[in-house]
């Protein structure tokens, strides 16, 4: 039954990176990738990474995934001019793809792993507890202060995008909800007489 | 026979697949009297009758609804990209359907028992997004676009905040299991041991960000008859626009047992004397259902920008700090150990 799962995994995750690439409609690409990342979550639902697997559709699958989408589908995109590109680089591109096919194989073909190195590979499922837990106290107890400082960069690096893009242009009306919420009848509206014939 | 179901993989499929048909054949007949509850209630703040002609009470309305949308003709725009077109109100129903599969109705009532049911919620609900995305953008025409556009910044920012209430109430009950969380709320003072008091401006915050999640008033603003025409919805007609429907009424209910779930005990019986039941996860769940309908009723719907600002600039640093609170609480089991269950009661 797993194997059978595995499989189907397996394939879906190739084929969706495959027309990935194929697509001509660059929003079909995303939505084949969003296919290969909810494959791959499942791989790791079989591999017993829960947690992994679910981290994976939030983050990937339910946020970046979607500003890729939104991005796409933005976009103006000339076609016909996609491909004229395309045509003249692909035989550079099928040289630089046939040079990493070489080296996967080359590398690959020869490679032994070592009985002791087999041993020592880690657990995909811890015996003693779930791998949330395990996952928890590799992240915020072992590795504590590496993680914090991660977390640290990625906080930088937002603060300095926001910093980039974020204009105050003048001629922008903004919304002021203090002001909004300030605002009585009194303030609001002015009755005034108006004489028939004058204007105010 | 039994040997049959439990060990041989046809009878497993099978045994599945019979569970599934008995969760969703109950959930979808509810929904069916459910959108007539909704309709009564809003009609009953207004003063109207709302559906009164079709059975006793016009009880079989949804009924005659859904033959009337089943039969009508399914209209696609030329430009449409029609596998995506056809494909967005599926996606839509089925991540709506699929959340269900870890929701317990009682006591070890669930379909699939898993530890972190509660991720996988939330991810399956961080997915319906994908059905407005697509619906919006495959209608190729201007006004659908706009209205999924609106629709899923609003769904992703709420689902920030909504994140961080769960962790605080997974902080609290040390499990990311319905069962777990539900049996942590167990206790001797029956109603007052849920989570609704200790995590009380949670179950607020939760709520509204459940109607912003779910695009229901006062926040459906993909919808805002005055400015856009229906949101993603426009060019749909026929099942695909009932599909898209029903997955919409469907994550509502889904947020009503989150709801009760994570703050009302799910199954617990809110006075020790009374045994404990799948009634009263039924009898929760219908009436944060009632909530929802009274706010959709009495509320004027949010402006766009009120509703942004409200999302990143109150809730989202409000429910951060909150789990900051829970952390400590939990930890160094402030005010008698309510914030950490887990060493308490269950």
């Amino acid at each position: 039954m797993s194997v059978f799962a595995f499989y189907l995994f397996a394939i879906s995750v190739i084929a969706g990176g495959l027309f990935t690439v194929i697509s001509r409609n660059p929003v079909h690409s995303v939505l084949w990738l969003i296919l290969s990342f909810l494959s791959a979550a499942g791989l790791f639902v079989l591999l017993g990474a829960e947690f992994v697997a679910m981290l994976l559709v939030i983050v990937y699958v339910g946020a970046v995934a979607v500003l890729f989408l939104f991005v796409v589908m933005m976009l103006d995109i000339d076609f016909a001019e996609l491909k004229a590109e395309m045509a003249r680089y692909m035989p550079l591109a099928l040289l630089i793809g046939l040079v990493i096919l070489m080296q996967f194989v080359m590398a690959f073909g020869a490679w032994e792993a070592n009985a002791a190195a087999e041993g020592l590979r880690a657990q995909a499922i811890p015996v003693d507890r779930h791998n949330t837990e395990a996952l928890g106290l590799i992240l915020y107890d072992q590795y504590f202060l590496l993680f914090q400082l991660a977390g640290l960069i990625l906080l930088v690096a937002m603060i300095g995008a926001i910093v980039l893009t974020l204009r105050h242009r003048k001629d922008v009306k903004r919304q002021d909800v203090v002001a909004q919420m300030m605002r009585d009848p009194a303030k609001a509206m002015e009755l005034k007489d108006v004489k028939s014939g004058q204007g105010l | 026979m039994a040997d049959f179901f439990m060990n041989h993989p046809l009878g497993i499929a099978l045994l599945i697949i019979g569970q599934i048909f008995l969760l969703v054949i109950p959930l979808l007949v509810a929904l069916a009297f459910l959108m007539y509850a909704d309709r009564k209630i809003w009609a009953a703040v207004q003063m109207r009758r709302g559906p009164n002609v079709v059975g006793v009470f016009g009880l079989l309305q949804s009924f005659a609804d859904f033959g009337k949308y089943i039969v009508k003709e399914v209209v696609v725009p030329a430009g449409a990209d029609k596998s995506v077109f056809f494909m967005a109100p599926m996606v839509s129903l089925v991540m709506a359907l699929i959340a269900w599969a870890v929701i317990p109705f009682n006591d070890g009532w669930v379909l699939s028992n898993i530890n972190v049911a509660i991720l996988y919620v939330f991810a399956v609900s961080s997915l319906e997004v994908y059905g407005v995305i697509m619906g919006g953008w495959a209608s190729n025409s201007k006004y659908p676009f706009l209205g999924s556009l609106r629709s899923a910044a609003q769904m992703i920012s709420y689902e920030v905040s909504i994140g961080l209430i769960i962790i605080g109430v997974i902080i609290s009950s040390g499990s990311m299991n319905f069962g777990d969380i539900v049996r942590s709320q167990d206790g001797d003072w029956g109603v007052f041991n849920w989570y609704w008091l200790p995590h009380f401006p949670m179950l607020f915050l939760f709520l509204i960000s459940a109607l912003a999640e779910t695009n229901r008033p006062p926040f459906d603003l993909p919808e805002a008859e005055s400015e856009l025409v229906a949101g993603y919805q426009v060019e749909y007609s026929s099942t695909p626009f009932l599909l898209f429907m029903i997955g919409e009424l469907v994550a509502v209910v889904l947020m009503c047992a989150l709801i009760s779930l994570m703050f009302f005990g799910g199954w617990l019986s809110p006075v020790p004397f009374l045994p404990d039941g799948i009634v009263w996860m039924i009898l929760k769940m219908g009436f944060v259902f009632f909530i929802f309908s009274m706010v959709k009723a009495i509320t004027p719907r949010y402006r766009y920008d009120q509703l942004m600002r409200l999302g990143w600039k109150v809730f989202l640093p409000f429910s951060l700090v909150w789990v900051v609170f829970v952390a400590f609480a939990a930890k160094f089991e402030w005010f008698w150990g309510v914030y950490a269950r887990w060493t308490v009661g269950g």
